[in-house]
């Protein structure tokens, strides 16, 4: 393991007379949340193993805006990504991969017409890319192999900008035994984290969201969930725990589950 | 003679009133705010085709599908004999069109087969609404006028085919007497069935045969008028509502452009401040909604596939994506009410938040989109839901004290929880 990887902000590249050929996006949840970072890691250890010139922007990164802009808050939303459109702008940022389908949502859509004009991608479908070109390729014997496993859509990725091939595609190199979930795809059912619900109690009701999945995750039968979203993560994970099935479900993210099985 | 002037003043009158009702809907969606709906005709036109006319969103349930697919095509087709019916009538005619010869055959017996299929396909929907345990049927979103609204179109729907089978049996039994007028004309595999139930004497059947044609005519005409009252809408503006849909990724909220204006001004001070009439952010009334979102409300058949796809709903929240759609339409027709009266202005004390939409509700939504997907004729009510926060807490800083919490970290440090920016990379040593 790498775990003394150095990390490059996009900073200190320029400050050497460079530019990164990629900025990677790594989020709010990806920074300051424990289990996410491990996440973060794990994506950069990819972008690392293929040798792919990328950089971050440390702490000159900052919210997208979008749980403003989910709960309302326009000006909040608008004045962050003005300021985040200032930065990558003045390090002429083209390309950026996310490691959260909510700021993969916000950049791609979001910021163009306030002047952000970015391509940007979400890690499955730069894991996917990077699969098909033949620079990753799961090792053989790896642990996956024949394991159930099943992937959760998060809204913003699947429904919310029709992304629900690569993830899949990744697993597919698995040799698992995969299988869907009863929702899934456009049909997949939320985490309950979006829409700034991360941030606050559910309304009364008679179940919590993340609850009702993970009860079809379990129907699944699946022994390991893959994510591709932080809050998802959270979400599935605390689920799983209220469920008492932490030893017979592993929640994994794409990323984790390809630096895995490639022995990065 | 009679008949003829009647039959033509009924006729007149109901396009007339018609006319009057689709006027004021009309008017009601141009109370709401503008939205670009114009460019991509051909990507418009697809959307169109495959989602109202092809009904391509409705075969996510395969059974409601092809049960609705027999009324729809069964509706659609049937309309044709509806043209000789309304010539018969002014002229005084009598089937008209059967000079086509076999063509006319051929065509009496496809209605008969699609009217039976029709029937039947409401029948099972009656079943399904009434007698089988469908939770989006059962709803308190239908309680009391919704719920008689679409049984009275089911019963209507079968009385307006039994009539048109009834009226052609009689015909047939006619024609076999060679009765005067009863020209020989017409394919009947259905309402041959029902020959041997019916009297054999010829004014009894000309009664039949008249009275049939009549309670179809009048029923059409009836229903055409019941549509703008009822739920039934969908099968007139499902066309533009599918056509002015949103061809952005789900995912893409639309920026509002006043807060650009003034966000742009406080970020750079060499740029002035938007001048003019401050409008209001986000939605209160209905008048703040644009005429999109109105559309929708008119589109909607309150069939509660939204609901039934809404993860809040479905853990027993007060958020039904349905009720949203319902409540803005209930508001916009009283709303268009005080406009038409003004002196009985009862309501201005009234608005969609809170008048019909609660906190509660708005703030259980998780934006996921399951119910703009689930939609069959892409009614968004997401986009509602949002403009109503963006009025608690723009307007009114009127969010769950939690939200508050959130947006004063990012707005603090740039990240939703109390975390400096300052160690935001803390994670890479």
């Amino acid at each position: 393991m790498e775990d003394n990887l150095h990390i490059p902000t996009v900073a200190e590249l320029v400050g050497k007379g460079e530019v990164p050929d990629l900025l990677f996006w790594v989020g709010c949840a990806g920074s300051f949340d424990e289990r996410a970072q491990r996440i973060t890691k794990d994506i950069c250890k990819i972008l690392n193993h293929v040798g792919i010139k990328y950089a971050i922007l440390g702490t000159e990164e900052s919210c997208t805006g979008d749980p403003a802009k989910r709960a309302g808050n326009e000006f909040l939303f608008q004045m962050q990504a003005m300021m985040n459109i200032q930065v990558l702008d003045g390090y002429e940022i083209k390309k950026i991969v996310t490691a959260c389908p909510h700021c993969f949502n916000t950049l791609k859509n979001e910021y163009p017409s306030l002047g952000g004009h970015y391509e940007v991608i979400h890690h499955t479908q730069l894991i996917q890319s990077l699969i098909d070109e033949g620079k990753l390729k799961p090792a053989d014997g790896n642990e996956f192999k024949g394991k159930k496993i099943t992937y959760h859509d998060p809204c913003y990725l699947g429904r919310g900008n029709e992304v629900y091939e690569a993830p899949r595609k990744v697993l597919e190199t698995l040799d698992a035994d995969l299988v869907e979930l009863k929702r899934c795809k456009s049909n997949g059912l939320c985490c309950g984290a979006g829409g700034a619900q991360m941030f606050k109690e559910p309304e009364p009701g008679n179940k919590d969201v993340n609850i009702e999945r993970v009860e079809e995750i379990i129907d699944s039968k699946a022994t390991i969930v893959a994510a591709a979203c932080p809050f998802c993560m959270t979400m599935i994970s605390d689920g799983v725990k209220v469920k008492e099935k932490e030893s017979e479900i592993k929640v994994l993210d794409i990323a984790e589950i390809t630096v895995k099985a490639n022995k990065i | 003679m009679i008949s003829q002037i009647v039959f033509t003043l009924v006729f007149i009158f109901s396009i007339a009133f018609f006319y009057k009702n689709a006027k004021t809907i009309y008017r009601n969606i141009k109370l709401g705010t503008q939205t670009d709906r114009s460019g991509n005709k051909k990507e418009r036109l697809k959307m169109m085709l495959l989602v109202a006319f092809g009904q391509k969103k409705m075969f996510k349930k395969p059974i409601p599908a092809i049960l609705h697919l027999f009324v729809y095509v069964g509706f659609c087709i049937i309309n044709i004999e509806m043209l000789e019916i309304i010539i018969d009538g002014i002229f005084g005619t009598h089937r008209f069109l059967s000079f086509m010869g076999s063509f006319y055959d051929f065509l009496i017996y496809s209605f008969e087969i699609l009217a039976f299929s029709v029937l039947v396909a409401c029948v099972i929907f009656l079943i399904r609404r009434n007698i089988l345990y469908i939770k989006r049927f059962r709803s308190h979103d239908l309680d009391n006028w919704p719920r008689t609204d679409a049984n009275l179109i089911l019963f209507t729907e079968i009385i307006l085919m039994t009539a048109f089978l009834v009226m052609n049996a009689a015909d047939a039994k006619l024609q076999s007497l060679h009765a005067e007028h009863y020209v020989q004309a017409g394919s009947f595999p259905i309402s041959s069935y029902l020959i041997p139930y019916l009297p054999d004497s010829i004014s009894s059947l000309v009664a039949i045969e008249r009275t049939a044609w009549w309670v179809h005519i009048l029923g059409v005409l009836a229903f055409l008028n019941y549509l703008p009252l009822s739920k039934h809408l969908h099968i007139i503006l499902a066309f533009p509502n599918t056509y002015f849909s949103n061809l952005n990724p789900k995912g893409k909220f639309e920026n509002m452009p006043a807060v650009t204006a003034e966000v742009k001004s406080m970020l750079d001070p060499s740029i002035p401040p938007p001048s003019g009439e401050v409008s209001r952010f986000g939605v209160k009334d209905i008048q703040d909604l644009t005429w999109k979102n109105l559309l929708d409300a008119y589109t909607c058949t309150e069939c509660g596939r939204c609901t039934a796809a809404c993860p809040a709903n479905m853990t027993g929240k007060l958020l039904s994506p349905r009720k949203i759609m319902m409540d803005t339409r209930d508001r916009m027709v009283e709303v268009g009410k005080n406009i038409d009266n003004p002196q009985e202005n009862v309501s201005e004390e009234k608005s969609l938040i809170d008048s019909y939409i609660s906190r509660e509700e708005i703030w259980a939504c998780t934006s996921c989109n399951a119910c703009v997907e689930q939609c069959p004729v892409n009614i968004n009510p997401l986009e509602i839901i949002i403009g109503l926060r963006q009025y608690a807490v723009m307007e009114e800083s009127q969010a769950p004290s939690s939200i508050n919490g959130m947006l004063s970290n990012l707005e603090n440090n740039g990240a939703p929880w109390k975390y400096s920016q300052a160690d935001r990379a803390n994670w890479t040593n």
